[in-house]
């Protein structure tokens, strides 16, 4: 690769568009300073800059090389990464790739590499984000559909959407991820990611407001108040989480 | 009354029960059913105790028919009494478990009438749970001394976990504290099903189709510092259970004096909070570090040390172990290292297959220097490996500073490595370590 002009690339924001930037910087033998997601309209005044279109052909010949030349573990790495919310994690991503092209499969196990730690310490992030939430989700009744709202740092939709689907199977229910404006919907067994800018909630039914009642009745009565201990509580459940939690919300 | 009410009552006498674990069943949702379970444990809210909710956890009556000293719900204390209808139990249970407020129910109850009796309306709500609502999600139920073998076995083919409590850490505590219970009355139904799980294990290799039993397998509890044995006594108790009773967990709980009585510490007593804690943290090392009881304590030493985690205390008294070289030791010795936890010392694994481990590298596998640094070489050489053979000084340094005020929590699944609390160990539930 030369060392040429720095040059940005914008892309869809998509991870079939992020793998034609990296089809792109491998063709045009060049490393991006940057790999930004932006609408194709607003970027191309800037100096250095480059839209790349997202290209199907171009990306699925990188993804399909992902597990030949390093297994298919750094595909899921890789998958995952694209959701953590790392700091400029499409540029990481691709000194992963271009480290993975060149060490092939043992990459993953290279975890002491300062590439492959920050994107494996990126991806436990979100999983153990995926991990809370499983948990600290909440459901409320409307009608016959239960609905949740969650805010989390990474986009865990995806990895927790199997979790819900399996426990849920005969429910209809909505998932929806604040920060990322993502829905996951669940309607007659069949699950859908959507884009949405906010939901709006009608008010909640008496049944639902009693139940939401004793929930919070036996949070506060389990409390052993002799060992009352704030810290770690809030070690294991940060603060964050709470204002989507019925027993908490009150707390915030 | 209503059931909001008893909610409250028949909480308020099951919180002291330690154990609210989800964990040793995998099992996926069913097409018209509701529910699943998760291996790993799924914690859904922290208490402000601290502790981890995973499970409604409720007594199905609290109008105990015994009177046990140490016991809140002795019959002889004054105190509201309640009975959940089965009916009521369950769809409460649906309710809370539809909204993902729980992972399950934890069922534990005091003798109602008699322990036939109080199994019976147990039974019937776990019936309704699994054959009425086909509910999927996690069941611990508590075994009750004394009731019929059918009805325990058939809460069994129900249950993922069953439970019997110990109570107290020996026979004579238990004569003087709980005069209607005996050790022998206490093991015969853990031996019972232990049994019932071996065989329900030859069945499964015969007939895949054939009914479960405790799928999760059994745990107890007992009350620390009620009585007067020491940690080392308690130990090996534990490691007995372990190994004899094939138990998946010992819960310890520091004992809390709720009730008057002669024969027990004084109302003011603080409970022991740390020495619970290290009750756990031996525990530990009993069931993932390869530890026996009695390397942890000795005749010498009955009691841990307040000062020093027992991982720490054991290193500072085997010199002989260290150094050890982290790019060449085996994962037994790894394991050994103060600041290297069971997750670090597998990354430990697989990283020195592709580089030659140094200090910095091992920062990345979540390695915690501060304490591993004055046990371990890397590539021959050391940091801070102190020049000397008196383990008081090792023992200065490393010694447990700012300990959580109220101690620290024995359920969350959080805490496999209690030594080397890094960001790793919180994952571990989805490695699926336990």
């Amino acid at each position: 690769m030369s060392d040429g002009p720095t040059v940005i690339y914008y892309y869809d924001g998509t991870y079939m568009g992020f793998l034609s930037c990296v089809f792109e910087s491998f063709a045009a033998h060049e490393i991006p300073v940057a790999i930004c997601p932006a609408d194709a309209a607003d970027q191309t005044a800037l100096f250095g800059a480059k839209y790349i279109e997202t290209d199907r052909e171009r990306a699925e010949r990188v993804r399909v090389s992902i597990p030949k030349k390093m297994g298919l573990e750094a595909q899921e790495l890789l998958e995952r990464a694209f959701l953590t919310c790392l700091p400029e994690k499409e540029k990481h991503m691709l000194a992963f790739l271009r480290l993975g092209y060149r060490v092939g499969r043992p990459v993953c196990g290279m975890l002491t590499d300062p590439v492959v730690h920050r994107i494996d310490k990126a991806v436990r992030f979100l999983e153990r984000e995926a991990h809370l939430l499983l948990g600290f989700l909440r459901f409320s009744e409307y009608g016959d559909v239960l609905i949740a709202q969650i805010e989390p740092k990474n986009s865990v939709l995806p990895v927790i959407a199997p979790h819900f689907i399996a426990r849920f199977s005969g429910e209809d229910f909505m998932i929806f991820d604040r920060t990322h404006k993502l829905a996951l919907v669940y309607r007659d067994g069949e699950p859908a990611l959507l884009h949405a800018d906010a939901i709006e909630l009608p008010p909640e039914s008496p049944d639902e407001q009693r139940c939401r009642a004793m929930w919070r009745t036996f949070y506060e009565t389990v409390e052993i108040e002799g060992r009352r201990n704030p810290v770690c509580r809030r070690t294991h459940m940060p603060k964050r989480y709470w204002k989507n939690m019925t027993e908490l919300q009150h707390l915030t | 009354m209503d059931t909001m009410e008893k909610l409250r009552i028949l909480t308020d006498a099951a919180k002291y029960d330690v154990a609210c674990t989800s964990s040793g069943v995998d099992r996926g949702g069913v097409k018209g059913g509701i529910g699943s379970a998760a291996a790993c444990g799924i914690c859904h809210s922290f208490a402000g105790d601290g502790r981890c909710i995973s499970l409604l956890k409720v007594l199905m009556s609290n109008a105990c028919a015994y009177d046990c000293a140490y016991c809140l719900n002795r019959r002889t204390v004054e105190t509201r009494r309640a009975t959940f209808d089965p009916q009521e139990l369950a769809d409460l249970t649906i309710r809370f478990y539809r909204r993902n407020y729980i992972e399950g129910l934890f069922l534990s109850s005091a003798v109602v009438g008699t322990p036939d009796y109080t199994c019976e309306l147990m039974l019937r709500t776990l019936t309704l749970l699994r054959r009425t609502h086909r509910f999927g999600g996690y069941i611990h139920v508590k075994a009750i001394p004394g009731a019929d073998e059918a009805l325990i076995q058939a809460l069994g083919l129900l249950a993922d976990r069953m439970s019997v409590n110990i109570e107290l850490p020996s026979n004579e505590s238990l004569t003087r504290l709980a005069p209607q219970k005996t050790k022998a009355g206490i093991l015969a139904p853990m031996t019972r099903i232990r049994n019932g799980i071996r065989q329900n294990a030859r069945d499964l290799v015969q007939y895949r189709s054939a009914p479960k039993f405790v799928p999760g397998g059994q745990s107890t509890q007992m009350i620390v510092g009620a009585t007067p044995e020491s940690d080392r006594h308690i130990l090996q108790l534990s490691e007995g259970l372990y190994k004899k009773y094939s138990l998946k967990r010992v819960f310890y709980s520091a004992y809390i004096p709720l009730v008057e009585d002669s024969a027990l510490p004084a109302i003011t007593t603080a409970p022991p909070l740390l020495r619970e804690h290290r009750l756990y943290q031996a525990d530990w090392l009993l069931r993932f570090y390869g530890f026996s009881a009695d390397e942890i304590l000795d005749d010498a030493h009955p009691d841990f040390n307040p000062q020093l985690d027992p991982k720490c205390n054991w290193a500072v008294n085997h010199p002989e172990a260290f150094p050890v070289e982290v790019n060449r030791a085996p994962y037994e010795t790894l394991l050994r290292v103060p600041g290297i936890g069971v997750i670090s010392a597998k990354r430990i694994l697989r990283a020195r297959r592709t580089a030659k481990l140094d200090f910095e590298g091992l920062k990345r596998l979540g390695v915690v220097l501060k304490r591993a640094r004055y046990f371990i070489t890397c590539g021959g050489k050391s940091i801070g490996r102190i020049r000397t053979d008196n383990p008081a000084v090792l023992a200065g340094i490393l010694r447990d500073r700012g300990l959580p005020q109220g101690g620290v929590q024995p359920e969350m699944p959080e805490q496999l490595s209690l030594f080397s609390p890094t960001e790793e160990d919180a994952v571990k539930c989805l490695t699926g370590q336990l």
